[in-house]
């Protein structure tokens, strides 16, 4: 097994995506865009109807909301290097992972609506999806999806196929007891797994130096004998960068391997999260990726004014086909209310 | 149990208010009290449980933690031995699986190994309940996982007074107790809320003591068991039936461990007939425990059979109407009222 010493990238070296096709970095881009139309939709439809006042069991999306606003750099980043066939874990703020590794929209909305024709038919909601056809999955217990991505990993390899299993969640979730057993048993029997790690600076209300002892979860990732990387910058380019050996190696059968990213939360922790306790709240949406990546891109001659309508164009259709379908989508049928709990 | 009068020297305040303002007095009472638990510091708790008392005690005994639960539960454990008195909170009581060990395993059963040597005086305090599509891994009661593991008392509280005085009484008990808070009890502004959750508190020290039960509406035709939130929903139905003449006596359980048996038997002893309303799940929980206890004592006591109104044995669903198709609601008791009569 290699051990690499833990490295950390910027973008004061060279800038990752100037190797990159233009192509490439659209469709990076696009997947942002993407992200980002959705989460914006679902804001809308989750705050249309929870007044008088705010409550947070009603209207369209009743319960707890958690939305990737800003981290959309790593759900592009990474999910490029996939296919459906690999799989993916997540936690309480999944939608842009769901979207960036291609779970069908109209289904994962109509779960978020609580809707008969939902990945989980209105029992899961928007912490629980789970789709067989991309092997996405996600749970509302901090770093609980790390092992399961190692079963995922372990079925793959016993399959003999190249598949690969790709662990997200936040940098709350890498002080967990699950999140280092998982790492070691991943290191220790060279499973095909990728873990990644938003560190979105917060875990709720906890800022990131109250909460964990290292700088880098790319230490952690030293300790248990892996390689491990940390991308300082939210930057869509370096993230792609950085995970492409790590999915490579993890598809070679050489092991996993931990990629840490220094993402932004640019909406609260969850709706109606008030973010009192955090010092940036104003000017935080100054540092927003995709404004920031459609200026390179721009410069770089990659985008222009067309291509930038016709992503937010395309964007809205596909977020709003799924919404409408959505809300056509039928209630549950209260007599079914036990149906499901055993096959 | 009688009903209490409603003591001198009261205000009005909501549930998490109260409870906050128990743990307030006895931290400045006892140096040794502190409070611990993810976002419990700057953000005052995901459910107003530590509202203030930052800035009152400042890091060193408000503590935001790790979301590292079996580590900061362990620790908690550890001071509670050398004589500190730790609150603990989890989140979320269905967080229990990711540090149940540390619970009981270790908090619940080092008095016992230890041949009594050792105490553990630490109160675990967890939010609990649905009714707000958290879905099922935040919406669970599992009061009665607590209570059916031994070496733990359990205290659930429905109501502003109440949730100050267990909790009063929690920090003062020298073994570990888990202090359960529904969150649609706790006034939260953010919720829907039930008319009681802001209600009288006494001002000044208030102890209600673990371990009785409580009638908080007498009646003589059916006895109600319930509570948590559930006494809400019950006597909300039990007014509806009084229209009609139905007189229905609400027993507030409070504790579960140690469990008030004789007020309930005391009741079903009167009224022959009993409905056990609980939020958690039907199955090996505090609903078989109380028509167990009527049983074990006089199954003659009953003049039809119990009925039970629990979450029949399913993970709580996210979407609203498959929800409060599984939950306690006041149609569901309702109809188990009229079965009985
Ligand atoms: C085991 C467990 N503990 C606590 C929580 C409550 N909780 C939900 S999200 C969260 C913060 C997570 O922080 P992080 O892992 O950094 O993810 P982020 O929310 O920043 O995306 C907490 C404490 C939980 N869901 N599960
Ligand atoms: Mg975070």
């Amino acid at each position: 097994m290699t051990t690499q010493a833990p490295s950390s990238s910027s973008s004061g070296a060279a800038s990752p995506g100037q190797s990159m096709e233009p192509q490439a970095r659209l469709d990076l881009y696009r997947t942002m865009v993407l992200c980002r139309t959705y989460e914006e939709a679902i804001l809308r439809e989750y705050h249309a109807d929870k007044g008088p006042g705010f409550d947070i069991g009603k209207g369209l999306i009743p319960g707890e909301m958690h939305l990737s606003a800003g981290q959309e750099p790593v759900a592009a980043g990474v999910c490029a290097h996939l296919t459906a066939d690999d799989a993916i874990t997540a936690a309480h703020r999944p939608h842009h992972l769901a979207i960036a590794h291609g779970v069908d929209l109209r289904a994962m909305t109509a779960e978020i609506f609580g809707r008969v024709d939902g990945l989980g038919k209105g029992r899961g909601g928007h912490m629980h999806l789970f789709d067989p056809a991309t092997h996405f999955s996600c749970s509302g217990i901090v770093a609980e999806g790390f092992p399961a991505a190692l079963g995922q990993a372990f079925a793959f390899r016993r399959r003999k196929t190249d598949r690969v299993a790709v662990a997200v969640a936040g940098e709350g979730a890498a002080n967990a007891g699950a999140f280092h057993e998982a790492l070691n048993l991943a290191a220790l029997w060279a499973l095909p797994v990728v873990f990644v790690v938003e560190d979105n600076d917060w875990g709720i209300s906890v800022p990131r130096d109250l909460s964990t002892a290292v700088d880098s979860n790319a230490v952690r990732a030293t300790a248990y004998g892996i390689p491990g990387e940390r991308v300082e910058d939210n930057d869509v380019d370096a993230v792609h960068e950085a995970a492409r050996p790590m999915v490579a190696r993890a598809r070679a059968g050489e092991g996993p391997s931990l990629l840490e990213v220094h993402t932004l939360r640019l909406w609260g922790h969850f709706e109606g999260d008030a973010q009192g306790y955090r010092p940036d709240r104003e000017k935080v949406h100054e540092d927003d990726p995709i404004p920031i990546y459609e200026k390179r891109l721009r410069d770089a001659g990659v985008l222009d004014d067309e291509l930038v309508q016709q992503a937010a164009a395309d964007a809205t259709t596909k977020v709003e086909d799924a919404i409408e379908f959505a809300k056509a989508s039928a209630v549950p049928d209260p007599s079914t209310a036990t149906d499901y709990v055993f096959a | 149990m009688t009903i209490t009068e409603t003591p001198q020297g009261t205000r009005r305040l909501t549930t998490s208010k109260a409870m906050v303002e128990a743990i307030d007095q006895e931290m400045a009472r006892d140096e040794s009290v502190f409070y611990m638990g993810e976002d419990v510091g700057a953000y005052g708790g995901i459910f107003s449980s530590t509202t203030g008392l930052l800035d009152k005690y400042g890091p060193g005994r408000i503590i935001d933690t790790p979301i590292s639960e079996t580590g900061f539960i362990g620790l908690g454990i550890g001071a509670a031995v050398e004589g500190m008195r730790p609150i603990v909170e989890l989140m979320f009581a269905d967080f229990m699986g990711v540090c149940l060990d540390q619970i009981y395993n270790h908090m619940a059963k080092i008095h016992f190994e230890s041949g009594g040597n050792v105490t553990v005086p630490m109160v675990l305090t967890t939010a609990v309940g649905g009714g707000y599509s958290d879905g099922a891994q935040h919406s669970q009661c599992l009061w009665g996982t607590f209570a059916h593991l031994p070496g733990m008392k359990v205290v659930v509280p429905s109501n502003p007074a109440d949730a100050k005085g267990l909790m009063t009484s929690a920090i003062r008990d020298d073994n570990p107790v888990v202090y359960l808070f529904h969150k649609g009890v706790m006034g939260l502004p953010w919720m829907a809320k039930n008319r009681r959750s802001t209600d009288e508190v006494p001002e000044g020290e208030h102890v209600v003591p673990i371990g009785e039960a409580k009638v908080v509406r007498p009646g003589s035709d059916v006895t109600v068991v319930t509570l948590s939130l559930s006494v809400h929903h019950s006597l909300d139905v039990a007014d509806k039936l009084a229209e009609d003449g139905v007189d229905t006596e609400v027993i507030d359980l409070r504790s579960l461990v140690p469990l008030d048996r004789d007020t309930v038997l005391e009741s079903v002893r009167k009224t022959g007939r009993l409905v056990v309303v609980d939020e958690d799940y039907l199955s090996y929980g505090v609903s078989g425990e109380i028509v167990a206890t009527v049983a074990e004592t006089d199954p003659g006591m009953l003049r039809a059979p119990a009925q039970r109104v629990a979450v029949p044995d399913v993970p709580i669903p996210y979407a609203h109407d498959l929800e409060y198709t599984v939950l306690p609601r006041q149609d569901r008791i309702e109809r188990a009222i009229r079965a009985v009569l």
